[in-house]
């Protein structure tokens, strides 16, 4: 019923078909500006003037938004509205894609997180990453969180390790479940558990910010209440980016929230206001389930 | 004003919304006939219309609950966010005060039984018929600017209510002096001051209903605001 249709440049129309022309036709997609409140007094996380493009294509449009420290904020949109993409240039994963180009300016507690000198390694230990399915190492559950803390040499002696590693599985609330079984492959865990392992070796090597990209698509209610309830936590130690496709979830977590559309950064507001009283047209027909 | 109400990608929960929004505003009508049949049983000394006032009463009740629980299913179902929760949780509010106006036409059509079987001069019909009018236009008003969403007509209406408010002060004023005048008609007096009190009370909860619908429409609070504020 609902089709979306972008049609040349000079026509970008955001959503022209059945959603409601009242609505939609005045919303033009260049003239969209974010609206709310994207920038913080503390930010730990910091862009400015973002675009992002895959060979000619843009995926991104001059986008600005502070992430403060230690606040969870969910960023949401329909499929292919950029979020996944902006997400992940904040800890530089487009790098490995060839054809990938970021412009504008990234910085992490005021460093400029696309620097050539920027070591990469060193920053993704700073800006933790999690996936949308769980992706242990093939190794036991013990190694898959000792991996980072022995690469940045965390740890000299086993009983350091030994520390990191309980205290990352107890942070992750995973310790209780497997500190019989250590030694055992961190596959034949549950998906919930496996996520939350890969959480824990996220945490290990005690990142600034995690960056979350749907991390609980794969998982049941149960393991993604476990989940939730994880960030929520998490939140009091960690600056937390949050791409999910369930609303209730962003609803649930975050204490912002913003709506991406097609590569613009729409609206960014506490996710209370967001969710009653949101300030952009697109962003209720959105969160209303009027498309997406 | 478009909200857009219709355009959801479920049918289904378009539909359920439209359902609650017309079953609430069949409730307003019912309770707009309530009133209208309770001051039409008091004003002719009708006591077959006001028994049947509050027969009808029961169906006011069900309507009720029957649209609560449309209302908390839509809440478990599709979780509505925006202006789909503003809707649900107004029409939610809503529907107590329509609830409260049908009590107090039923009180009204109690108090014109009564009369009824008295008989005897109707002092105090005058200012009864003058503020009823006035309330039930506003009722009406109420009910037509929910179903426009129209927060500009509901901030007009609720406007309306001080002027009830006024009209009710003085009326019972000369009820007062009625009651001076001759002690001996104090428990019939009493008894329309209980209609005007009721009256006073029906232009309150319209005054309500459309604080409900301006947070709907514009997300607005309007509650213990005072005039000058909206």
């Amino acid at each position: 019923m609902v089709s979306m249709a972008v049609t040349n440049d000079t026509e970008t129309l955001v959503s022209k078909v059945d959603v409601g022309t009242a609505l939609m036709d005045d919303h033009r997609l260049d003239d969209i500006v974010t609206i709310g409140k994207p920038l913080v007094d503390n930010a730990c996380l910091s862009m400015r003037n973002v675009n992002v493009f895959y060979g000619d294509k843009q995926a991104i449009f001059d986008v600005n938004i502070d992430v403060g420290a230690n606040e969870v904020i969910a960023m949401i949109g329909p499929s292919g509205c950029g979020k996944s993409t902006f997400l992940r240039s904040i800890n530089r994963m487009n790098d490995t894609v060839e054809s990938c180009r970021v412009s504008g300016e990234l910085l992490l507690e005021g460093a400029d997180i696309y620097d050539p000198a920027m070591d990469v390694v060193e920053l993704r230990a700073r800006i933790g990453m999690v996936f949308q399915k769980p992706n242990p190492f093939p190794k036991s559950i013990y190694d898959n969180v000792a991996y980072g803390p022995r690469l940045h040499g965390l740890a000299s002696k086993r009983a350091e390790l030994d520390e990191i590693v309980e205290t990352s599985l107890v942070k992750a609330g995973l310790w209780a479940e497997v500190k019989d079984r250590l030694l055992q492959p961190g596959t034949g865990l549950s998906g919930g558990q496996q996520q939350r392992l890969c959480i824990a070796r996220t945490i290990a090597i005690s990142p600034e910010v995690i960056l979350m990209d749907e991390p609980c698509s794969a998982l049941d209610p149960i393991a993604t209440a476990r989940i939730e309830e994880l960030i929520a936590e998490l939140s009091q130690n960690y600056t937390i980016a949050i791409v999910t496709h369930s609303m209730q979830q962003a609803a649930r977590v975050s204490s912002r929230t913003a709506y991406f559309h097609l590569g613009r950064l729409v609206e960014v507001n506490d996710t209370e206001k967001v969710f009653t009283m949101p300030d952009h047209a697109l962003t209720e027909a959105y969160i209303t389930g009027r498309f997406g | 004003m478009n909200l857009n109400l219709d355009q959801h990608i479920s049918q289904k929960f378009n539909e359920d919304l439209e359902s609650i929004k017309t079953e609430m505003l069949e409730m307003g009508g019912l309770v707009e006939t309530q009133l209208t049949d309770a001051i039409a049983a008091l004003e002719y000394a009708d006591s077959e219309l006001a028994e049947k006032v509050l027969k009808r009463e029961d169906r006011v009740d069900t309507m009720e609950v029957d649209i609560d629980e449309a209302c908390t299913s839509i809440i478990a179902l599709r979780q509505p966010a925006a202006s789909d929760l503003r809707m649900v949780l107004s029409v939610l509010k809503s529907i107590r005060d329509l609830e409260r106006i049908g009590d107090e036409a039923a009180k009204i059509a109690e108090m014109a039984l009564v009369l009824c079987e008295q008989g005897d001069a109707p002092r105090g019909y005058t200012e009864i018929r003058h503020i009823s009018s006035s309330v039930r236009e506003m009722l009406t008003d109420t009910l037509d600017a929910f179903a426009r969403y129209d927060s500009q007509a509901a901030i007009k209406t609720m406007r309306a209510d001080k002027k009830v408010d006024l009209d009710y002060k003085s009326a019972i004023r000369e009820m007062i002096t009625y009651m001076m005048e001759d002690p001996r008609s104090i428990s019939r007096v009493m008894k329309i001051l209980w209609i005007l009190r009721s009256l006073e009370r029906i232009g309150d909860h319209s005054k309500n209903i459309c604080e409900h619908i301006v947070f709907f429409v514009s997300g607005e609070d309007l509650r213990h605001k005072s005039e000058s504020e909206y």
